[in-house]
C-alpha cells in the first residue's frame, strides 16, 4: 500500500532562554494510505510538537533541526511557504484539541467553510462550494446542515464545534489528517460519537489519520498501529495488537498495567515510580532509566537506539524482555 | 520540575527572573536608571544643590534673570541661570523635583490603598455592594481628572495637604477598577475556594490571598498613575492652584517663569519643563515595560 | 455502619437576574422570564462512614456543584445536609462555614493543580495556615507538623520552603491533599482531582487516596467523569444526568447490572483497551441545555427505549433491587 507520510530521524529543538529543549529527538515512523496511526504519550513527550512539525507550524524559538518528512514522496522540510500553504487544508489537514483554535468566533460557519474551499480552488462556484460544505457537515453527523451552517461557533456545543472542525478538515478530501487530542475535551458520550464518526469517515474516504493522544484506550479501538513516545522519542511502535496485548518496552508495560481496568478492584494500582523528567534536565543515558524496573548499567550512560524486531515492530531499549520467545 | 534551590535562593530566583525580563527592553533600563537618578536628586536635594534657593538671606535680586552659565559679581556660576528673584534655577529644579515627586508618590500611595480596599472588597462580596461601588467609580472616571481636581481645589483652597487630598480623590477610582478586575480573576481560582473550605475568614482571604496576587497589575497601574499624578499636580500649580509658593513644585516654577517668556528669558520656564518631561516620560517607560512583562498574552 | 453524611433533597438554582431593560419591558406586559439553571435538582443520598462514593456524569450534570455544596463553599437553594446527624446547610451568601462544629471536618481537593495553590505562598504556609488560624497547632510546632504531613503524602521535607511553581502537577495535587489533611478532616470531596494529571501520575495519586483512606479512616465523595477510575476506587456509585440522580448502586452491581439506559450508554461508550476492532454504537444526540431541560424524563430524547410516558411524566426514583435505585419508567 502507498506510503502517505514517512518521517525519518526527525529532530525539533527549542532554543529557549532557559536552555535547549529537545522536544522531538530522532523519531521515525510511516503512515500508509487510509491507515489510522495512534501517537501516544504523556505531557512533555513531544507528541503535539511532532504534529506541528509535520504541518509546518513550528515557530521561534523552535526549529526543525534535522531529519526528513516526506509526504507522498515529496520532502516537506525545505518546501517553500507557498507550497506548504497549498498543501495545508488541502492535502494535509489538522484538528486541534480546542475547536476555538480553528474557528473564528466572529464569522459564521458557512463563511469559514467556504473560505477553506475557495482558498484551494479559485474557480469553484459559490453554489458548488456551499453544496460541498453542506454534504460534509452531514457526513460528520450534523443534522439539518443547511440551517446550522448559518450559525456562529458560540451557538454550537463543544461536541458540535469539534465536528465542524473535523468537517473543515475533510472539506478538500485530504490524504492525511493530523488530529491533536481531538476528543480529550469532550464528554464521554460525545467522545464516543466523534471516535465512531472519524472511524467511519476514514473508511469511506480513504483518508489516513494520525491520532495524537495521551489515552491509549481511545486509539486501541480504532488504530491499526501505535507509536509510544516518551521524552521526545518513540520508545516502542508496532501494530495495535502487539503494543496493547504484548508490550515489550518497560514504559509501555507500565502504562498499560497502571490503567484501572487492568488491576484488581480496590487493590493499589500498579504505578510507574517517579515523575516525567523536565525536558531541560534530561538524565544522561535513557530518559526513562530512573523510573524503569529493568534498568541495567548500560541504560545509565548510553541512549538506546531503535531496533527493528519485525517489519512493523520497533523498540528502543537495551533490556526489554522479548516475550515472544 | 524540581528546582534544587534552597530557601535563601528563592528571593534571588525571583529577582533574577524579574531583571532578566525587565532588561529585555534597553529603553526601559535606561529609563529606570534616569528615574533612579531623579529620585536620588530629589532625596538629596539639599546636599547637592549649589545653593538653597529658598534661603532668603542668600538670594539677591541683583542676580535675577541671569542666563545659563552666567556668573554674578561674586563669581558664582549659575549653570541653568536664575529666575526673576535671583534664585539659582538648578537648585530650584532640584527642590522642585522633590516636591513634585513627593506629592505625586504620596497621592498615588493613598489612592492605591483606598482604591485597592474598595476594589478587592467589591470583587469579593459582589451583589449590591459591588454595583454601588463600581457605579461611583464609573461616574468618577467619566469626569476629566483636571476638571475634578480644579473643582475640589477651588472649593477647599490651596495647600499641600489639600492638593494631595484632591489628587487622591481624583485617582482612587483607577486603582479601584484595576484592583476589582484583578481580584475577580483571582476569586475564580481554586485556591480561593480552598481557603473558604478551610474557613479562613473573609478578611484573611481578601488580604492574604487575593491581594498579593493582584500586586502585579496594581504595581503597573501605580507606576503609570504616579506619572499622571505628577503631571496633574504640575498643571494645577501652573494654573496657580494647588501648591503654595513656599513649596514650589516644577509646575509652579513653570507657571512663575511663564511671564518671562515674552522677554526672551526662556530658561526660567523651559528648564523646569524639561525636568518635568524627563521625569514623567521615564516613569511611563518603566511602567510600560512592567505592563508588558506582566501581560500573559505576550509571553511565548 | 453509621451514615456520616445525609444529602436530603438538595437543590441548587442559578438565576440570571433580569436586567433593567427587560424589567421595564415586563412592566408593559411583555414577559421576559428569568433564566433559571437547575444545576442540582432534588438530590438525595447517604454516605456511610469509611465509604468511597463515586459520583459520575458528564458536563452539566451538576456533580461539581453538588460537591461544592457538600464541602460547604456554595450555599444551597433548598434541601438539607446532615453531617453526623447535625444539620449544617443553609449558609448565607458570603458567609460560608459559620457552623464551627463541622467547619473543618469536610474538606475538598480540587481539579486544577495549577490554580488550586496560592502561587505566592510557600508550601509550609499553604499547609500550616489553616491549623494555625484555627489554633489546632502553635506557630512553633509549624515545621514538625508540616514535615509529618508531607511525609504522609509522599513528599520530602525539602518541599517546605519552595513555591508551587517549582513542582509538577502530580506533586501539587499531593500538596493540595496535604493542605486538606492538615485540619484532620473526616470526609473529603475529591472534585475531578486526577483529571488534570498524566496517566502515569494518576495511578500514584489514586494509590495515595486508597492508602490515606485506610490509614486515617477517611470517607470520600469521589467526583469524576472517568468511569474506569470510579469502577476501581468506589464502593458505591451515583450516576447524575442534568442535575438529577438517575441511578445509585454498589460498584459491583452497577457495572454488572446497570439499570438506567443512560448508565448503560455511558458504560458502553467508554473506550477500553480492547483491541478487537470495536464498532462503536454511540448514543445519539447532545446533552441538552440545563436552562431548557426536556419534558418528562430528561433523558428521553436520547434514549433508545423511550415511550410516550417518558415524554410527559418524570420517572420516580425507585429501588429495583436491594440498595439499587434507578429513575426509569421501564422499571414500573
Amino acid at each position: 500500500m502507498e506510503t502517505i507520510l514517512e518521517i525519518k530521524n526527525l529532530k525539533t529543538h527549542f532554543f529557549t532562554k532557559a536552555g535547549l529543549i529537545k522536544a522531538v529527538d530522532d523519531i521515525s515512523f510511516k503512515i500508509k494510505k487510509g491507515e489510522i496511526v495512534g501517537l501516544v504519550g504523556e505531557s512533555g513527550s513531544g507528541k503535539s510538537i511532532t504534529g506541528f512539525s509535520i504541518i509546518g507550524l513550528i515557530d521561534a524559538p523552535g526549529r526543525i533541526v534535522s531529519g526528513s518528512i516526506n509526504f507522498k514522496n515529496e520532502p516537506l522540510l525545505n518546501a517553500s511557504s507557498n507550497r506548504m500553504q497549498s498543501l495545508r487544508g488541502n492535502r494535509l489537514a489538522m484538528i486541534f484539541q480546542d475547536p476555538m483554535m480553528t474557528l473564528n468566533p466572529v464569522l459564521r460557519i458557512d463563511t469559514q467553510m467556504i473560505e477553506t474551499i475557495k482558498a484551494h480552488d479559485k474557480n469553484i462556484s459559490n453554489q458548488e462550494a456551499f453544496r460541498r460544505c453542506r454534504d460534509t457537515l452531514g457526513l460528520v453527523g450534523i443534522s439539518s446542515p443547511e440551517e446550522r451552517m448559518k450559525a456562529y461557533p458560540h451557538q454550537f456545543s463543544g461536541g458540535m464545534r469539534q465536528r465542524v472542525c473535523i468537517a473543515i478538515a475533510m472539506l478538500n478530501k485530504p490524504d492525511l489528517i493530523i488530529a491533536d487530542e481531538p476528543t480529550t475535551a469532550l464528554d464521554v458520550t460525545i467522545q464516543g460519537q466523534v471516535i465512531y464518526e472519524m472511524q467511519e469517515l476514514c473508511k469511506k474516504t480513504g483518508t489516513a489519520l494520525l491520532w495524537i493522544t495521551h489515552d491509549l484506550a481511545v486509539v486501541a479501538g480504532i488504530a491499526s498501529k501505535i507509536c509510544v513516545m516518551y521524552a521526545g522519542r518513540i520508545v516502542e511502535q508496532g501494530s495495535v495488537d502487539d503494543i496493547i496485548n504484548k508490550p515489550m518496552h518497560p514504559y509501555t508495560i507500565g502504562l498499560i498495567k497502571s490503567v484501572p481496568s487492568q488491576n484488581k478492584r480496590g487493590e493499589p494500582l500498579h504505578q510507574i515510580e517517579g515523575m516525567v523528567p523536565s525536558m531541560l534536565e534530561l538524565p544522561i543515558g535513557c530518559a526513562f532509566h530512573d523510573r524503569c524496573t529493568e534498568t541495567i548499567e548500560k541504560c545509565k550512560i548510553e541512549k538506546p537506539i531503535e531496533t527493528n524486531q519485525s517489519d512493523s515492530r520497533v523498540i528502543r531499549c537495551f533490556n526489554f524482555k522479548d516475550i515472544r520467545k | 520540575m524540581l528546582n534544587t534551590d534552597s530557601n535563601s535562593k528563592n528571593i534571588n530566583v525571583f529577582m533574577y527572573k524579574f531583571w532578566s525580563d525587565f532588561s529585555e527592553s534597553k529603553v526601559a533600563v535606561i529609563s529606570l536608571l534616569i528615574l533612579i537618578a531623579i529620585v536620588l536628586i530629589a532625596i538629596f536635594a539639599p546636599l547637592i544643590s549649589p545653593s538653597d534657593p529658598y534661603d532668603l538671606s542668600k538670594v539677591s535680586i541683583m542676580d535675577s534673570r541671569l542666563p545659563p552659565m552666567a556668573k554674578n559679581f561674586a563669581g558664582d556660576i549659575f549653570i541653568l541661570g536664575t529666575d526673576g528673584a535671583g534664585r539659582d534655577m538648578l537648585s530650584a529644579i532640584f527642590y522642585g523635583l522633590r516636591v513634585s515627586l513627593g506629592v505625586g508618590v504620596m497621592s498615588a500611595i493613598f489612592a492605591l490603598i483606598i482604591g485597592t480596599i474598595f476594589g478587592i472588597s467589591a470583587a469579593f462580596f459582589g451583589g449590591k455592594y459591588e454595583t454601588f461601588i463600581m457605579r461611583i467609580v464609573d461616574i468618577q472616571l467619566s469626569f476629566p481628572s483636571i476638571l475634578m481636581a480644579l473643582i475640589i481645589l477651588a472649593a477647599f483652597g490651596k495647600g499641600i495637604e489639600k492638593t494631595i487630598i484632591a489628587l487622591v480623590l481624583v485617582q482612587w477610582a483607577y486603582y479601584a477598577r484595576t484592583a476589582r478586575a484583578a481580584a475577580l480573576v483571582e476569586r475564580s481560582k481554586e485556591y480561593v475556594e480552598a481557603a473558604q473550605c478551610l474557613a479562613l475568614g473573609n478578611k484573611k482571604i481578601m488580604f492574604n490571598h487575593i491581594l498579593p496576587n493582584c500586586m502585579p497589575s496594581l504595581i503597573v497601574v501605580g507606576t503609570l498613575q504616579t506619572a499622571h499624578a505628577i503631571s496633574l499636580e504640575a498643571t494645577l500649580s501652573f494654573l496657580g492652584l494647588g501648591l503654595p509658593i513656599t513649596e514650589p513644585s516644577l509646575g509652579l516654577l513653570i507657571g512663575n517663569g511663564f511671564q518671562y517668556m515674552h522677554t526672551g528669558d526662556f530658561w526660567i520656564s523651559i528648564f523646569p519643563g524639561v525636568a518635568l518631561l524627563i521625569t514623567i516620560v521615564s516613569i511611563n517607560l518603566v511602567g510600560d515595560q512592567l505592563r508588558d512583562m506582566y501581560n500573559p498574552r505576550l509571553k511565548k | 455502619m453509621t451514615d456520616i453524611l445525609k444529602v436530603l433533597q438538595v437543590s441548587k438554582n442559578f438565576v440570571k437576574p433580569i436586567d433593567i431593560a427587560s424589567k421595564v419591558v415586563n412592566m408593559f406586559g411583555n414577559f421576559y422570564n428569568q433564566e433559571v439553571v437547575h444545576a442540582v435538582d432534588n438530590v438525595s443520598f447517604n454516605v456511610t462512614s469509611g465509604e468511597v462514593v463515586g459520583v459520575v456524569g458528564e458536563s452539566g450534570c451538576g456533580k461539581s456543584t453538588l460537591g461544592r455544596m457538600i464541602a460547604g463553599i456554595l450555599p444551597l437553594t433548598s434541601g438539607k445536609l446532615d453531617f453526623h446527624d447535625q444539620h449544617y446547610s443553609g449558609f448565607d451568601e458570603g458567609n460560608y462555614k459559620h457552623n464551627s462544629h463541622i467547619d473543618l471536618k469536610i474538606q475538598m481537593i480540587f481539579q486544577d493543580p495549577f490554580s488550586s495553590l496560592n502561587p505566592r505562598q510557600k508550601i509550609i504556609d499553604i499547609i500550616s495556615e489553616a491549623p494555625i488560624h484555627h489554633k489546632l497547632i502553635s506557630k512553633k510546632d509549624k515545621k514538625y507538623f508540616v514535615k509529618d504531613i508531607l511525609n504522609k503524602v509522599g513528599l520530602g521535607t525539602d518541599a517546605m520552603d519552595r513555591f508551587p511553581h517549582q513542582f509538577s502537577g502530580g506533586q501539587r495535587q499531593r500538596i493540595g491533599i496535604a493542605r486538606a489533611l492538615a485540619v484532620s478532616p473526616e470526609f473529603i470531596v475529591c472534585d475531578e482531582s486526577i483529571a488534570a494529571l498524566d496517566v502515569s501520575i494518576q495511578a500514584q495519586v489514586i494509590n495515595l487516596f486508597l492508602k490515606l483512606r485506610q490509614d486515617l479512616n477517611l470517607t470520600y465523595l469521589f467526583i469524576s467523569h472517568d468511569i474506569g477510575v470510579i469502577q476501581h476506587i468506589a464502593d458505591r456509585v451515583v450516576v447524575m444526568y442534568l442535575g438529577q440522580i438517575v441511578e445509585t448502586a454498589s460498584s459491583d452491581e452497577i457495572f454488572s447490572h446497570p439499570n438506567h439506559p443512560y448508565t448503560k450508554a455511558l458504560l458502553q461508550g467508554v473506550p477500553t483497551l480492547d483491541t478487537k476492532k470495536k464498532i462503536y454504537t454511540p448514543i445519539k444526540g447532545e446533552i441538552p441545555s440545563p436552562i431548557n431541560p426536556p419534558s418528562g424524563c430528561y433523558f428521553h430524547p436520547r434514549c433508545k427505549f423511550s415511550t410516550n410516558k417518558c415524554i410527559t411524566d418524570k420517572p420516580s426514583y425507585k429501588e429495583v433491587s436491594p440498595n439499587h435505585f434507578s429513575a426509569c419508567h421501564l422499571n414500573s
